[in-house]
């Protein structure tokens, strides 16, 4: 008797992605799809994608799902879980959309505690509209609207989310994971599992930060975008677990009458 | 149901809720912080009720779009510069055809401008104010019942054409405290099947408004289009009063067609014929109605609290078939009856 050892989610459509040859995005959907099945969790998940190349998430994840404009995702996802607190409900965003236009309701969604799970894909670049120089661009690296180089005199420096939503006391657990090799796939997949437990579990904001490849703006060989990611972007993103509150947050809800 | 005392913004606030209003998200600004309090207070103890006090205009109006997505009567408010904020979401509920309720106490203008009532805005809403071909429905009440009755209406209305309606008044009409009876809200009528709750064991949903094919997009635009035909045809409101003896008539909505009652009252106690037009919906406007008043009234004044938006609705009505003069008192100026009457009193001495 055969045994099946990978098949294609049940929780993404058969549609062929327009990501880019080597993208990161393709992974990650895999990764959220595959979670969403092992949970039995397709019928009550509620998916909010992003403007950016996410954008059409919908056209892949079979799930319940709702544009956002850009940024907005996390406020409209917490008032989709507020309203439906059964439901499973992420935000799925890129870090233009999380880090830039978006960080008031991203970072004010995770401060609330708001009871979601959010997908965060950082690349470095505006992927979609052709490389621009996103908040998290590293200093010195080269961009369209970069071109000489990031400067932190004109252009500030990285933003490290991980880092400054663990900070925040509405936050439960945020990790940061690479999806540059297949350890780091593994490792990713693990923690959107334990993000969505936190969630369904009741325990509050839970965020996946992911260092993404985006070879296409990178102007990078699909492997070549894996080592620098490896060598240079997760030296100014260490992967690594930035807030796990769980069993704490679990203790709390436990002892609550 | 006895009547009570209440201000223009918790009337609102008390209609929602009773309308089965059940997400409300906000963030303070003058002159509608009441109506946010109000919800603060009030709809905690309603069954299901959601309020979020929420970091921007921005991330209220994407709140109740996102909840209004999942089928709950939905609400935000603010006063001008915060509605500015707010247009990316309501361009973005008009496209994706979520119904909600968003209230604009009007503040003087443009910029910070000041906290005093004002009318400034009239171009933002009937225009639909934020980017791409849309239009929303905007009910300007006058009186404190009339905030209650017609904020109901708003529920239902917005349902019936899964489209965001505005409520416009101005900080005097949110301030100002007038006797109130709540009418019994009508059953709501909202299909489940544009409701998104997770898909079940069904086939899942999507809601958007990105559609990159242009002919795609260009039938979604024609659709919406003919949807706001339907509205234009059937949901114009307008009021009007002393107009049937009339020499001259003053169009005027909102705070300033109360000014005007009363210096219509004054002008007739010296003799002079003048009554009052006041469009209740801004859009649609009352083209027609107004139209057909000109077949026998031919001097018109359009008065408003700003330097004259409206006016432009008015020209389009009249078509040039009648003569129209403006006073206005914009920047959150509010004239008294007294001296309305003094300006339509010139005009009516030298009118035809």
């Amino acid at each position: 008797m055969a045994k099946i050892v990978f098949k294609h989610p049940q929780s993404l459509k058969e549609n062929i992605y327009h990501y880019c040859p080597g993208c990161g995005h393709s992974i990650v959907h895999r990764l959220v799809a595959e979670v969403i099945d092992e949970m039995g969790i397709r019928g009550i998940t509620i998916g909010v994608p992003p403007a950016g190349c996410a954008v059409l998430a919908y056209n892949y994840f079979d799930v319940d799902m709702i544009e956002a404009p850009h940024g907005r995702g996390p406020a409209m996802a917490s008032a989709i879980k507020r309203c439906l607190p059964d439901r499973v409900v992420f935000s799925y965003q890129g870090d233009g959309d999380l880090a830039a236009i978006g960080i008031a309701e991203s970072l004010h969604a995770a401060n609330r505690g708001e009871n979601i799970t959010v997908i965060f894909i950082n690349n470095a670049v505006y992927g979609m509209t052709g490389g621009q120089m996103a908040p998290t661009t590293l200093l010195s690296q080269r961009t369209t609207t970069s071109p000489a180089g990031r400067k932190k005199e004109l252009d500030g420096h990285p933003v490290k989310v991980s880092e400054i939503f663990s900070q925040l006391g509405g936050t439960t657990y945020i990790e940061r994971c690479s999806v540059s090799s297949p350890a780091g796939v593994n490792k990713t997949k693990k923690a959107i599992r334990k993000a969505f437990q936190c969630q369904i579990d009741g325990l509050g904001f839970s965020m996946v930060e992911i260092l993404s490849l985006c070879p296409t703006n990178w102007k990078m060989s699909s492997i070549d975008s894996c080592k620098w990611i490896d060598d240079v972007l997760s030296k100014e993103y260490p992967p690594g677990i930035y807030k796990d509150n769980i069993a704490e947050a679990k203790k709390t809800a436990e002892a609550a009458p | 149901m006895n009547k009570v005392l209440m201000s223009g913004n918790n009337v609102i606030a008390e209609a929602g809720i009773r309308a089965g209003c059940r997400f409300y998200a906000g963030y303070p600004i003058t002159p509608q912080n009441e109506l946010t309090e109000y919800m603060a207070e009030h709809m905690r103890n309603a069954e299901g009720g959601v309020f979020i006090q929420s970091e921007s205009e921005v991330a209220a109006i994407n709140m109740i779009a996102g909840s209004s997505a999942t089928g709950v009567r939905v609400m935000t408010s603010s006063s001008s510069p915060g509605i500015s904020l707010k247009q990316e979401g309501i361009s973005s509920m008009a496209a994706c055809e979520l119904p909600g309720i968003i209230v604009n106490i009007m503040r003087g203008g443009p910029g910070l401008g000041n906290i005093r009532p004002a009318q400034g805005d009239y171009f933002q809403a009937t225009r639909g104010g934020g980017h791409g071909d849309y239009r929303t429905i905007v009910i300007a009440p006058a009186t404190c019942q009339e905030l209650a009755d017609l904020t109901m209406d708003a529920f239902d209305l917005a349902d019936k054409y899964r489209t965001p309606v505005m409520i416009l008044a101005d900080g005097m009409m949110g301030q100002m405290m007038e006797p109130v009876i709540f009418k019994k809200p009508k059953p709501r009528q909202y299909p489940e099947k544009f409701m998104l709750r997770g898909a079940g064991t069904g086939k899942s949903k999507f809601i958007r408004g990105l559609l990159l094919d242009p002919i795609d997009s260009e039938e979604h635009n024609w659709k919406l289009a003919r949807k706001y035909e339907v509205i234009t045809k059937n949901e114009i409101l307008h009021e009007e009063h002393r107009v049937d003896d009339a020499d001259l008539v003053i169009v005027a909505y909102g705070t300033a067609a109360r000014i005007a009652k009363g210096a219509i009252k004054r002008l007739r106690d010296h003799g002079m014929k003048v009554g009052l037009f006041r469009p209740i919906t801004l859009w649609p406007f009352p083209e027609l109605k107004l139209r057909a008043l000109s077949a026998k009234i031919k001097n018109y004044l359009v008065f408003e609290m700003s330097t004259g938006q409206m006016l432009e609705d008015v020209r389009l009505a009249l078509q040039g078939y009648a003569n129209i003069e403006f006073h206005g008192r914009p920047g959150g100026a509010v004239p008294t009856p007294a001296e309305l009457a003094n300006v339509v009193a010139k005009i009516y001495d030298k009118k035809d």
